[in-house]
Formats: C-alpha cells, sequence, structure tokens
C-alpha cells in the first residue's frame, strides 16, 4: 500500500525523468520534422524552453493569441472555468473542514502535510480511477449527457459575471437576468440524469428536484427584482457601481434573506437536500452515477455553488466595493468567502425538510415576503433612498 | 421459496413499489417493501430474517456459560441488556443467588449499555432527518461511555461480564470518580444536544405529529420499552417486576402522551438522564463485599423451566428456559422487544408520507440482528 504522498511522490518522479529524456527524442525529430514542413526552426525551441519557463510560455501563447490578455484565456483560465472550478474544489475541502469542526472531528487530515490540503486532488485521483458503471436498463445517451450538461451549466453561468470592473469574460446590458435564466434549466439536468438512470430512487429523486423548482423559482427572482427596481438596471457593473455608498443587503434585508433561502435550495443544500435525502431515497438523483460522472456531476453543483454565491456578494454586499488599499477583486474574494461559510454552515445545525413543507415555505411565506419586498423596494425607489 | 411479501408488486395504476433494503443508507439488515401513491405510503410490509442465525436452537448446544457471548451477538451495542435476563434466567435454574455487590455492578453496566446503545440511537436518528451534526455528537460522546464500560467489562462492546453467580471481576478502584466526571460532561452535552436538535424547529416539524402511536394500539400490538412510555403508560419492568436490586434506587420514568416520534425521541433522551441517576445512586449504596458465588464444576441447572423480564435498552427482554437437568439448556426463548416493535412499525407507515419513514422507522429503534436472532 502506497500512501497518497508517495503516490504523488512517483507521478513527480516520472514527470521528471520524462522532462529530462524527451528532448533527446523530440530534439531530433523537431529539427529534422519541423523544417521539412515549412516552419520557423527557432519555434521549435522556443516550445522546448516554454515547457520549463513559464514566462516564455506566456510570451508565446500571447503570440498566438491565447495568452493572459486574450478571450481564450479569458474564458478558460482566470475569470473563467479552470479559477471556478478551483474555486470549487476549494469551497468542497473548506466545506469538510468546517463541517468537522463543527461536529468535534478533525476532517481529512493525511492528504497534504498540513490539515489535509491535498484531499481534494486525493478525490480527484479517486474519483478518475473508478470504473464508470452505466446501468444495463439506462438510456444511455442522457445518462452521458447529464453530467456533462451540468458542468456545461455551471460553465455557462460564468459568462457574463464580472469579479471587478476589468475582470470579467464579456459585457452585457442583462448580466443580472442571463445566469437566471440559465439556471432555470439545472432541474431539467437533474431530471435527464434521474429518469436516464431508470432507478425508483433516482426518478423520485428527480421529481423532488421539479418540486423544489417551483418552490424556490418565483421567489428567486421576485427577490432580485428589487434591486433592478433600485437601480434600473440588469447590468452587475451598474448594480454594483450603485452600492458605492450603501450595500444593497440593507435597503434589502429581507430580499437578501429569501435569496439566501433560495440558493440553500437552488444547491440542494440542507435543509432542502430533498432530491438527494440519503436515507429516504438512497442518493437521489445522483444514485446510479459512478466515478467520474458522479465527479462531474458534483463540480457542476459545486460552481453553481461558487457563482450563486458570487450573485449574493455582487447583489447585496457590494461587489468589490471597499477601501482602495486593497484592489477590487480582494475585497470580493473576502466577502465571498463569508458568504460561502454561510451557504456551508446550515448543513451542520439544521436537519431535512420534507418536500410538502419546502413549498409551504416556498408559496406560503417566500413569495409573499418577496411581494412586500418589491413594495419596500417601490418605496424606497420614490423615496430616492438609493 | 417465494417470499410472500412480493405479492404486493402486482399493483399497477399510478402506485410505485420500492424495495427500501437491505441494502440501503436507511434501511439497516433488514427490507421493508414500501408502497407508495404519489408521495403517500399505501402499504408497508417488512420483510426481517437478513440476520437471522437461530439463536435459540444454537443456545441448545452450548452450556450455561458458552451462551453466554453466544447469545450478546444478536445485541451487542446492548450487550449486557440481552446477556443480564439470560444471567438471571439461568441463575434460576441453577439455583444461585449473586451477592450485592455483583448485583450493584450489574446495574451500572446495565445502565451503561442503555446510555450507549441510546446514544447510538440518537446518533443514526440524526442522520436519518438529514442532522449530521447530531450524528457525529452522540457517537463522540459514546466513546466516553464505551471507555468507563471497558474499564469494567474489558472489551469495547462484547463484554460478557455478567455469569451465574455474579461478574467476572470487580470493577477498578477510580471507577466512581471517572464515571462521575464523564456523568458531569454528558448532561452539560444533553443540553447542547436540545439546543441543536430537540429545541430545533425544524426537528420538531418533521417529528412532531409523526407517526403517532394510540395508547390502546401499543397495548394491543405489545409495544414495549420507550415506545410504549411515549404512548404515556408508565410501564418499565425495572419497577414492574424489580430484578438486581433496582428497588433500593429511586428513579422516574419519562413518559409522553403524544405517542409521535417526537414523544419517543424525547423520552429516550430523559432516559438518558435517568441512566446516570441510577448509577450515581449505585455508587454511594455499593459497599465491598465478593463479587461472585463460585460454582464448582460444570454449572447443571435442575429440570424444570424458568422466566425472566428484565428492561434491556429496546424496552422487556424476556427469556424463558427450560432445563432437563444436563449442563446444555434443553430450550432458550428469547422474546425481544425489536420484533413487536416491528409489528407496530407496519401500523404507523401506511398512511405517512415516503420522507417520514426513517423518521418512524428509527423513532421506534428496531434493531433488526435482535429481531432476527
Amino acid at each position: 500500500m502506497e500512501t497518497f504522498e508517495e503516490f504523488v511522490k512517483r507521478i513527480l518522479t516520472i514527470l521528471f525523468w520524462f522532462l529530462l529524456i524527451s528532448p533527446l527524442i523530440i530534439f531530433p525529430v523537431l529539427f529534422l520534422l519541423v523544417p521539412l514542413l515549412g516552419i520557423d526552426v527557432t519555434l521549435a525551441n522556443e516550445i522546448l524552453t516554454a515547457t520549463i519557463d513559464p514566462f516564455k510560455a506566456i510570451k508565446l501563447a500571447d503570440r498566438y493569441g491565447v495568452g493572459p490578455s486574450s478571450t481564450f484565456f479569458k474564458v478558460a483560465a482566470f475569470p473563467g472555468f479552470t479559477f471556478a472550478a478551483l474555486v470549487a474544489t476549494l469551497v468542497i475541502l473548506y466545506e469538510r473542514k468546517l463541517m468537522a469542526k463543527a461536529q468535534l472531528r478533525v476532517g481529512p487530515l493525511y492528504a497534504g502535510r498540513f490539515e489535509g490540503v491535498l484531499q481534494p486532488i486525493a478525490d480527484l485521483f479517486k474519483l478518475l480511477g473508478k470504473e464508470l458503471v452505466v446501468p444495463e436498463k439506462a438510456d444511455k445517451t442522457f445518462f452521458w449527457a447529464a453530467p456533462i450538461l451540468s458542468l456545461g451549466l455551471g460553465a455557462a453561468l460564468l459568462t457574463v459575471i464580472p469579479l471587478s470592473p476589468t475582470t470579467y469574460i464579456a459585457r452585457s446590458e442583462f448580466s443580472l437576468l442571463i445566469p437566471f435564466a440559465i439556471i432555470g434549466f439545472s432541474p431539467l439536468v437533474v431530471l435527464i440524469a434521474a429518469w436516464a438512470s431508470s432507478n425508483k430512487f433516482a426518478f423520485i429523486g428527480g421529481l423532488r428536484a421539479l418540486h423544489q423548482l417551483a418552490a424556490y423559482e418565483i421567489p428567486m427572482l421576485l427577490s432580485i427584482l428589487g434591486i433592478v427596481i433600485l437601480t434600473g438596471s440588469f447590468d452587475l457593473m451598474k448594480i454594483v457601481e450603485a452600492q458605492k455608498d450603501m450595500w444593497f443587503i440593507f435597503p434589502q434585508f429581507l430580499a437578501a434573506i429569501i435569496f439566501y433561502i433560495t440558493i440553500l435550495s437552488e444547491l440542494e443544500r440542507v435543509p432542502f437536500d430533498l432530491p438527494e435525502a440519503e436515507t429516504e431515497i438512497v442518493s437521489g438523483w445522483l444514485t446510479e452515477y459512478t466515478g467520474m460522472h458522479f465527479g462531474l456531476l458534483q463540480l457542476g453543483v459545486y460552481v453553481k455553488f461558487y457563482v450563486l454565491a458570487l450573485l449574493f456578494t455582487l447583489l447585496f454586499l457590494g461587489g468589490w466595493n471597499g477601501p482602495a488599499f486593497l484592489p477590487p477583486i480582494v475585497w470580493l474574494l473576502t466577502k465571498l468567502f463569508f458568504v460561502i461559510t454561510m451557504i456551508i454552515f446550515p448543513r451542520a445545525v439544521l436537519p431535512r425538510l420534507r418536500i410538502d413543507q419546502l413549498i409551504r415555505i416556498g408559496w406560503a411565506w417566500l413569495i409573499a415576503l418577496s411581494f412586500i419586498n418589491l413594495f419596500i423596494a417601490v418605496i424606497e425607489s420614490s423615496l430616492g433612498v438609493i | 421459496m417465494q417470499n410472500a411479501a412480493m405479492n404486493i408488486e402486482d399493483k399497477g395504476g399510478d402506485q410505485l413499489v420500492l424495495h427500501v433494503g437491505p441494502q440501503h443508507p436507511g434501511s439497516g439488515h433488514f427490507r421493508i417493501i414500501v408502497t407508495v401513491d404519489g408521495d403517500y405510503i399505501v402499504g408497508a410490509k417488512p420483510d426481517p430474517g437478513y440476520v437471522h442465525r437461530g439463536a435459540e436452537k444454537m443456545a441448545e448446544y452450548r452450556d450455561y456459560i458458552q451462551n453466554i457471548p453466544h447469545l450478546e451477538r444478536p445485541v451487542i451495542i446492548d450487550a449486557t441488556g440481552v446477556t443480564l435476563p439470560y444471567v438471571l434466567t439461568a441463575e434460576k435454574i441453577i439455583d444461585v443467588e449473586a451477592p450485592d455487590r455483583a448485583q450493584y455492578i450489574r446495574m451500572i453496566m446495565a445502565e451503561l449499555n442503555r446510555i450507549i446503545s441510546h446514544l447510538y440511537w440518537l446518533g443514526i436518528y440524526g442522520i436519518f432527518l438529514g442532522h449530521s451534526t447530531m450524528f457525529m455528537w452522540p457517537m463522540g460522546d459514546r466513546e466516553l461511555f464505551i471507555d468507563l464500560a471497558e474499564s469494567i467489562g474489558g472489551t469495547r462492546v462484547t463484554f460478557s461480564y455478567v455469569v451465574p453467580g455474579g461478574v467476572r471481576n470487580d470493577m477498578p478502584t477510580n471507577f466512581k470518580e471517572r464515571a462521575l466526571k464523564t456523568f458531569d460532561y454528558f448532561e452539560k452535552r444533553i443540553e447542547e444536544y436540545k439546543k441543536i436538535f430537540f429545541n430545533n424547529p425544524l426537528m420538531s416539524a418533521r417529528t412532531e405529529g409523526i407517526g403517532t402511536m394510540d395508547k390502546k394500539d401499543a397495548i394491543r400490538l405489545g409495544i414495549t420499552g420507550s415506545n410504549l412510555r411515549a404512548c404515556g403508560i408508565d410501564s418499565d419492568t425495572r419497577k414492574d417486576e424489580t430484578y438486581c436490586l433496582y428497588d433500593r434506587v429511586d428513579f422516574e420514568i419519562p413518559t409522553r402522551k403524544e405517542g409521535d416520534s417526537y414523544a419517543r425521541c424525547i423520552v429516550r433522551l430523559e432516559e438518558l438522564q435517568q441512566s446516570m441517576n441510577i448509577m450515581k445512586q449505585v455508587f454511594d449504596l455499593i459497599e465491598p463485599g465478593p463479587i461472585k458465588q463460585v460454582i464448582g464444576g460444570v454449572m447443571r441447572g435442575e429440570p424444570g423451566e424458568a422466566f425472566v423480564r428484565t428492561e434491556a435498552a429496546r424496552g422487556t427482554m424476556f427469556y424463558h428456559i427450560v432445563s432437563d437437568g444436563e449442563k446444555n439448556p434443553y430450550r432458550v426463548k428469547i422474546s425481544v422487544p425489536s420484533f413487536r416493535n416491528l409489528i407496530g412499525m407496519t401500523h404507523l407507515l401506511v398512511g405517512s408520507r415516503l420522507a417520514d419513514m426513517p423518521a418512524i422507522y428509527w423513532s421506534l429503534d428496531y434493531w433488526p440482528v435482535e429481531a432476527d436472532r
């Protein structure tokens, strides 16, 4: 039995020897083949040096339009997918540690020298090594489609959400509406996964997800409408700009609470984790998913987690606004961390609700409260609070 | 043989048949075949027997001492609770009586085991309602009581500690101090349990009025233990048919009138406190003395029969032993509380929601291994 550290050491050793030996093969090949293909010979040198020199790699990438300022980089790396996936992974680790502290446990401890910081990587390797079991009676196309759709939806959410006045992938007049339009699609992914699994427990989980959608979707949209009334814009940039003097959590406190509750419901987190209630319906719609299928579904959920926490920060906590001694993005991430903690914490203190109770909360309380909130917003806007 | 319970599959229409168990996170070692119409359960058919080993028959091939470790297997989390009635019955057959000190130590072990078993139940009940902190806390605190019991019995859970004529060995000299320290800590923890779980509005929303058992139904179905006390009947074998020296200690029988899942929970929580109260009194009453009446040679029962009822963690545990004068018992009949709870469960599940199934099922503290024996 090798430990995780030994495993990483082995991988790194292989990588080291590969980098050392590969030039012996690659150099002659490149110098022989590249001139034949009519490409500049210096490029081969550059490619090889770029593999070990990140600064040269950036320069090289810049030349071919994939550098840090390019659209590709934005989509794939920094404000885009890689960053979101990294945050999502860290959220998983943070959640496990926070839950462990609340429950008088230690949580992940052995992967990595300090407090199990490498646990997400260990989990990833574990999931990659698992067999992908597709049930015999499953609808194979949709069974495969659901994990990809889940992650795709999570990634699509990232497109129009800005991280700072200068850090964004795409600007849009309707950058507030677009994420909610995409989120509305996510229960469909759950239903696809549930139906394709052809499993009774998964099927019940899928139906529960649809019921849940009916309970939270309307209050969620109504709660953000107050902010739209106050700012007169669907543009997240303008909404954040409008919070220079006062965060919207103060004039729109009710909306913040409603939005927070509906976030918990959208993310299927305790106390609203009905679609995957373990002791009732095994794992709900996730029951039949194994290995990296499960990994992608979970990653999709956690990317959505990151996006919704980010939206809460932008809408109610003033986004990147803050004293000038720190760059805007640091303020944003600090607030984001706080919001993530708030979303994780109910899991430590609350039991699960029942579906009828959830629908009663959604329809009887949240919708009524969000209409009251709309009135408040109209009054505030006519009085000129903002 | 085709299982009779499978016939329920034939129902058509909008109804869905779910096999909850034996491989289900919320089932335990048994299956319950649930028919749901929408969100409501219209039929519930328990299918026990997955862990049936024939413990009663096997007991006929073992002598009175060998039977002790054997008969505690069905309920290892309540090891003393299940062996104590056996030993008491065997003592009647063999015609020995344990000295007072042994009786007191038996009471301490029985109450420690009741706490260990109830904490296990509480942890699982927490996770059955989706409350993961309530799973971890009692499981962690349970270790303290396991440590206490280990210092007397020598092992973590399967003590095999009570033997005919007394107990295996004396308890350590500093046991009282250690135990009182643990009790002080745990009394604080009970308050924290109440804060995070029992007074949690979501928890009471999930359990209050759910799985309500009628008083008359409870008596008719033969429900015992905490489940009966939650219906408003102050029945406790420790008081009704006193054994060991329970008549010398003063304790209350926690009861509730409602008979729902919440009542069953809160009764068990209060029993934790009562068990600690009993042990505290025993520490004052216990005096130095012999711990075992030594029986020479192989134990042989007088021809005849005897029975004893005790209060185990889950309810009344009944042993009936028939002896023909040989070294092995002729017949050992165990009547376990869990099996009666199973009968009650069918009545409670029908008409409730699917999501309430774990809330009802585990509030009865049904232990499949005990029921199957």
